[in-house]
This record gives structure tokens, C-alpha cells and sequence, in this order.
């Protein structure tokens, strides 16, 4: 199964690479752009019984390694 | 004996074996990772560096080794275990120390000296300096802004748990200029300036030599 996880930092967390990103946009005259933002996605391929297993599995390991549960929050989706 | 434990990556391990060595003259040894007895330790030290080549998120994947688990052992034994740099994002990622260490404010990797102010006085590392005190140590890391959540940092405020920190400018955007914490005990602390580099007049200056002697002291006091 394909498992997709979508990691990003708490709301009202500051992103200084978002913030870098934006101004730099800025600076070539996309001075349109707010609330720009950054998330990271990691994709896998997963031997699982079912998507309910698979998502039990993904969390697991999110909450084990992928995640710092103290600034970051994630999606899982399986395809 | 005082254990450096040594994870690919780690870079700081000899500056720290030097400083309790030959500088504050107490027993230490390297601890590598992989299958280590650590029983004999009276105490650890986690270096900087980058471990893991920071991939993922700043000492996660370290944090998550085996050899990890004998670390808490130490600490819940009451024996002091410093984390330096990448070691205090380490003992964070591993839940020995609360909050988490994320990007610097300013993108940039920060090198340079800072000053400190030294806010407890009571744990295993920092019983020799005065409170309130003012100490310079060098710095050099990107991902070093101290943060926790609300209820996280009243605790650490009621129980005295912020160690050190940073006066004047803000190097990283560090919650509260928060450059290192202990636990509740006391025994474990975390700090992302380098005390190794400030342990000598050579280096540039020797007000972090007192983190180790405190932490030589602590262990004598145990026994």
C-alpha cells in the first residue's frame, strides 16, 4: 500500500524557512504572496492487512520517530 | 568514570573528553553506540556534532537508538548526564529533557561567542557558578531555538528548571532567551552553548569549565 505522511509545524509555530522563501519571492516582485508555507512529505510503500492496518502502522511510526510531537503536527493518507 | 558517547556524526567528542581529562582531570571514557556496557559510568556526557548527518529533524534519529534506553537508565538513577549542542537536541528528542530545539530564527548556522546568564545554581552542572551571574561560551548550531509549550514553560519557571540563558541579543529566537534546561532532578541538562570550548584560557575563555567540575563534584558527592 502507498502510504503518504504529511508533516508540518504547529499552527502559530514561526517557519524561518517559509518566512525566507516568501521574502525572497518578494524580492523578485511577487509582492502578492502571504502566508506562505513549507510542509514535508514522506512516501512509502507499506506491506499491511488493510488501509485501517496500514494507517495504525504509519502512526506508530510517527509517533516513534517521523513526528516531534512538541512542534509538529502530520497527515497520514493511503492509496 | 564519566563516559563521551559517541554517535556517527558526533564531532565535539573529543573537545569533551579533553575537558574532563585533562582539564578538570577526572576518569572519562568513550562510549561508542553500538553493544556498550555502561555500568561502570558515574555519569555521560552526549556531545555535539551532527549525528545522523541531522538528517530527519536535529538528533531524532539518535535519540531513538538502544543504547538510549541505558541512558535513561543512568539518569533515573540519579546520575548526571550532560547533553552539549546536538546532545541537548538528543536528550530532548529523547524525552529525557522537555521542549525541542527547532530552526534558528535567522536560517543561518550561528557561530560565534555569547553571553550567558547563569538562572540555577542547584543542579549537578551548574552548583559552582553564582545565580544571575554573567558567563561567555561559543555557540555554533542552526537548529537551536529553544521551544515548549505554555504549561511546559511555567513548570520549567516554577521549578527552576531554566539553566542558562542568553543575554542580550537573541542568537536563535530561543522562547524566553532559553539557552539550556535540566529535568526536575536536576541530574540531566542540556545546553546548545559549547562548555568544552570555553574549558581553557587557549580557547578564548574557561567559564565553561565550572559545568564539568560541578559535574565531578556531583558524582563525588553520590558516593
Amino acid at each position: 500500500m502507498d502510504v503518504e505522511i504529511v508533516v508540518k509545524l504547529k499552527k502559530g509555530l514561526l517557519n524561518p524557512e517559509a518566512k525566507t522563501i516568501e521574502k525572497s519571492l518578494g524580492l523578485l516582485g511577487y509582492k502578492n504572496v502571504s502566508d506562505f508555507d513549507t510542509k514535508r512529505v514522506f512516501l512509502m510503500k507499506l506491506d499491511a492487512k488493510s488501509a485501517e492496518d496500514a494507517v495504525k502502522q504509519a502512526d506508530e511510526m510517527c509517533r516513534r520517530l517521523l513526528v516531534n510531537p512538541v512542534i509538529q503536527d502530520y497527515e497520514i493518507t493511503v492509496k | 568514570m564519566i563516559g563521551v558517547l559517541q554517535f556517527p556524526g558526533s564531532n565535539c567528542d573529543y573537545d569533551v573528553l579533553r575537558a574532563l581529562k585533562d582539564v578538570v582531570k577526572t576518569d572519562a571514557r568513550m562510549v561508542f553506540f553500538k553493544n556498550q556496557d555502561l555500568s561502570d559510568l558515574d555519569g555521560l556526557v552526549v556531545p555535539g556534532g551532527f549525528s545522523y548527518g541531522d538528517h530527519l529533524r536535529a538528533g531524532a534519529i539518535a535519540a531513538k537508538m538502544e543504547v538510549m534506553d541505558k541512558v535513561k537508565s543512568l539518569a533515573a538513577q540519579g546520575k548526571p548526564v550532560l547533553g552539549i549542542c546536538n546532545g541537548f537536541q538528543i536528550l530532548c528528542e529523547s524525552g529525557l529533557l522537555p521542549g525541542a530545539l527547532g530552526r534558528n530564527t535567522g536560517v543561518k548556522f550561528v557561530c560565534k561567542w555569547v553571553e550567558l546568564e547563569v538562572e540555577n545554581t542547584t543542579s549537578a552542572f551548574t552548583s559552582l557558578y553564582t545565580k544571575g551571574e554573567k558567563i561567555r561560551m561559543p555557540i555554533a548550531h542552526g537548529e537551536g531555538r529553544y521551544l515548549c509549550d505554555e504549561k511546559t514553560l511555567k513548570e520549567l519557571k516554577k521549578d527552576g528548571q531554566i539553566a542558562f540563558t542568553y543575554v542580550g541579543e537573541n542568537p536563535n529566537g530561543s522562547l524566553e532567551n532559553i539557552a539550556g534546561v535540566c529535568n526536575r532532578e536536576g541530574n540531566v541538562l542540556g545546553l546548545m552553548p559549547h562548555p568544552e570550548r570555553a574549558s581553557e584560557k587557549l580557547l578564548g575563555g574557561e567559564d565553561g569549565r565550572r559545568v564539568f567540575e560541578a559535574m565531578v563534584n556531583y558524582i563525588k558527592s553520590r558516593k
